[in-house]
């Protein structure tokens, strides 16, 4: 009886499994299907449509975009989140059980709520629709998870680790430098890398702020896929989860994923 | 039997102008005061420590005794009062400026720094030299019997070891005062025998200044030379081990520290500062001074310690009679719990040595009870 159970668990872990992996499996192998349809499973295998993926000049302005808003966007989120976490963190003030509340649940305000919100606030502002509003977009949209990260770092940071560094002379610019911010760089990294792959996949309120001169990929994509519907777009998918695991294993190989993503028990 | 602190001297008048230039104070607190919110955690507490003493700051939990650790160590700022170091007003100096070495309860050595950089780092902030740093980072850990893990990550290390990290950390500066904030508490009951007495002696082998925070009695009744017991955010006695045991000033620091007996007992007679103590046939002499306000006559607690109790005949005159409840080998000595309802509700403990034949008198046994001493403590009947 306990073998049949341990059997029947393991099937059920395993069609679990594969029903989570099924759509970038058949993404992948349509990717690879030579003729010009999305269909599955490919007949003749080539590699002809990531050549054409790679070529097509909205695709690569979409990456460069994406890349440009990303990297801002995380950029920034992470420096006011840092702030925010740090200030909820460390001091007491009126309405800082609001202001924690509000700041630390994402997801109520929908996306695309988000994205008309600065749709209409520029063009009432009179602002043209360039890097900027979609920076500003994305930086609302990640800022709970950057917070969060930060958040939770700090709240295992020790306090007493730098009151030992400041009972051994360290002036308080000298604690931060040499004991908070190394002791929470896993938290800051694994909120800016959270919030860059958030930003670059951002589909819906990034369709409300972009125009077709600073479209971002998921945009790109969608505008594609409107017209055509063969597998270049399967071919960036692929490529794009290639690129993602490449990240996500360079950070585990140089900084340790397990601390990136807060997983050690702290102290 | 000082309270509050040594040299009763109007407060912040004494602190600033540093009048008693024989011998400064190491560490002087004057009229400190420090709330939470509504919460008096100090409440005018005074304290005159001395150079290259180890005192310590003994209480139950709560008692304010780490939030004034805390404002030595410059970490919270008092409302009211004035603190002084080696005669220097540093009541608002912040803690980096104030050379002192703390210890922390579970070390807080930095994760991210090898053992040796941990250590050099109070040097690092002081931007020593780098061959006079690595010289003074090697005496440090041969002090405290650690050469050879200079590159070891903290987390390496055993409970013990990290401990001697954070003591070689706090040492190297050469502080004015060194803080311990219940440093024995994480370790096992061997090892903290053992860490205490090497404690002791680095300290005493370097004088330095040492104030040392503890809820733990025994541990302060064998390490210090003086001991402060707070309670209720106040110094309620001042003295050292043997006064504070022997000679408590009030109810509080005879039941906190040790164990005790309370017995009920007659105010005999009154002659000036003694008074005459009845307990069953028993007379014992004891201070007026904690008595004060009893009319003769009238009912009295007396404090025993269980070793100033003996076993005498079931049919002697003795001081109480009881029924042995319980008998309970410690080695050394012999726990006997009798119940002895004409002086008291609960059982009384008598700690007698255990060469005397134990085995006459096993629970059920009627025993006589003695006392050893002919002086004692007794407070008002609570």
């Amino acid at each position: 009886m306990p073998k049949l159970l341990r059997l029947l668990g393991g099937a059920t872990v395993t069609a679990i499994l594969a029903f989570l992996l099924l759509p970038a499996g058949v993404v992948t192998l349509a990717a690879f299907n030579s003729r010009a349809i999305l269909s599955f499973p490919p007949e003749v295998w080539s590699w002809r449509w990531f050549i054409k993926a790679i070529a097509y000049e909205d695709f690569q302005a979409g990456v460069r975009n994406g890349l440009i808003v990303t990297a801002w966007a995380s950029s920034i989120a992470l420096a006011v989140g840092a702030a925010f976490a740090f200030a909820l963190d460390r001091y007491e003030f009126r309405l800082k059980r609001t202001l924690e509340t509000i700041l630390l649940s994402p997801l109520v305000v929908p996306h695309f709520t988000i994205g008309l919100g600065f749709l209409i606030l520029a063009a009432q502002l009179g602002f043209a629709r360039g890097y900027s509003v979609i920076v500003a977009c994305h930086v609302v949209l990640v800022l709970p998870f950057v917070l969060r990260s930060v958040y939770i770092s700090l709240r295992n940071l020790d306090p007493r680790l730098e009151l030992a560094a400041a009972s051994l002379g360290a002036s308080p610019g000298r604690v931060l430098i040499t004991v908070t911010l190394p002791l929470l760089l896993p938290g800051l990294v694994s909120g800016w890398l959270f919030a860059a792959i958030l930003s670059f996949n951002e589909f819906t309120a990034s369709l409300f702020v972009t125009v077709q001169r600073t479209q971002t990929l998921p945009v790109a994509l969608y505008n594609y896929v409107r017209e055509y519907a063969d597998p270049s777009m399967a071919a960036i998918s692929v490529m794009y989860i290639v690129a993602t695991a490449t990240v996500l294993t360079l950070a585990n190989t140089f900084l340790g994923l397990a601390k990136v993503l807060n997983v050690e028990h702290s102290r | 039997m000082s309270i509050p602190a040594e040299p009763a001297l109007p407060a912040p008048a004494r602190v600033t102008s540093g009048t008693n230039g024989s011998e400064h104070a190491a560490v002087e607190l004057a009229g400190v005061t420090k709330r939470f919110g509504k919460i008096t955690a100090l409440d005018a507490v005074s304290l005159f420590v001395r150079r290259g003493e180890l005192m310590t700051l003994l209480g139950p939990s709560g008692c304010g005794k780490t939030t004034l650790l805390h404002l030595v160590a410059g970490f919270l700022i008092p409302e009211g009062g004035e603190i002084a170091i080696e005669g220097q007003r540093i009541t608002d100096v912040p803690a980096y400026r104030r050379e002192i070495g703390v210890m922390f309860q579970n070390y807080a050595l930095f994760p991210h720094m090898s053992v040796a950089r941990n250590v050099g780092y109070g040097l690092r902030m002081r931007r020593m030299a780098r061959p006079e740093m690595d010289r003074r980072i090697a005496d440090a850990l041969a002090l405290v019997k650690l050469a050879g893990l200079e590159d070891r990550r903290p987390r390496q290390l055993s409970g013990g070891q990290q401990q001697r990290v954070a003591l070689a950390r706090s040492l190297v500066i050469r502080p004015k005062v060194l803080l311990l904030d219940e440093p024995f508490s994480a370790l096992d009951r061997n090892l903290r025998a053992s860490m205490q007495v090497e404690l002791k002696e680095i300290q005493r082998k370097l004088g330095v200044t040492t104030i040392f925070v503890t809820h733990d009695q025994s541990e302060a009744l064998s390490l210090s030379d003086r001991i402060a017991v707070i309670a209720d955010g106040r110094i309620r006695q001042l003295d050292t081990p043997h006064e504070v045991y022997r000679h408590p000033s009030d109810r509080f620091v005879a039941s906190f520290i040790g164990d005790a007996n309370v017995l009920r007992a007659r105010l005999e007679r009154i002659e000036g500062a003694v008074a005459s103590v009845a307990l069953g046939a028993a007379r014992v002499t004891v201070p007026m001074r904690t008595l004060a306000g009893s009319a003769v006559g009238s009912a009295v607690d007396l404090f025993v310690r269980p070793e100033d109790l003996q076993v005498a005949e079931p049919d002697a005159a003795a001081a109480a009679h009881g029924t042995v409840a319980a008998q309970i080998y410690q080695g050394g000595h012999i726990d006997l719990y009798v119940d002895v309802p004409e002086v008291s509700s609960g059982r009384v403990l008598l700690r007698v040595p255990s060469h005397e034949a134990a085995s006459l008198r096993p629970p059920g046994t009627r025993i006589g009870i003695a006392l050893a001493a002919d002086v004692a403590i007794a407070f008002r009947a609570a």
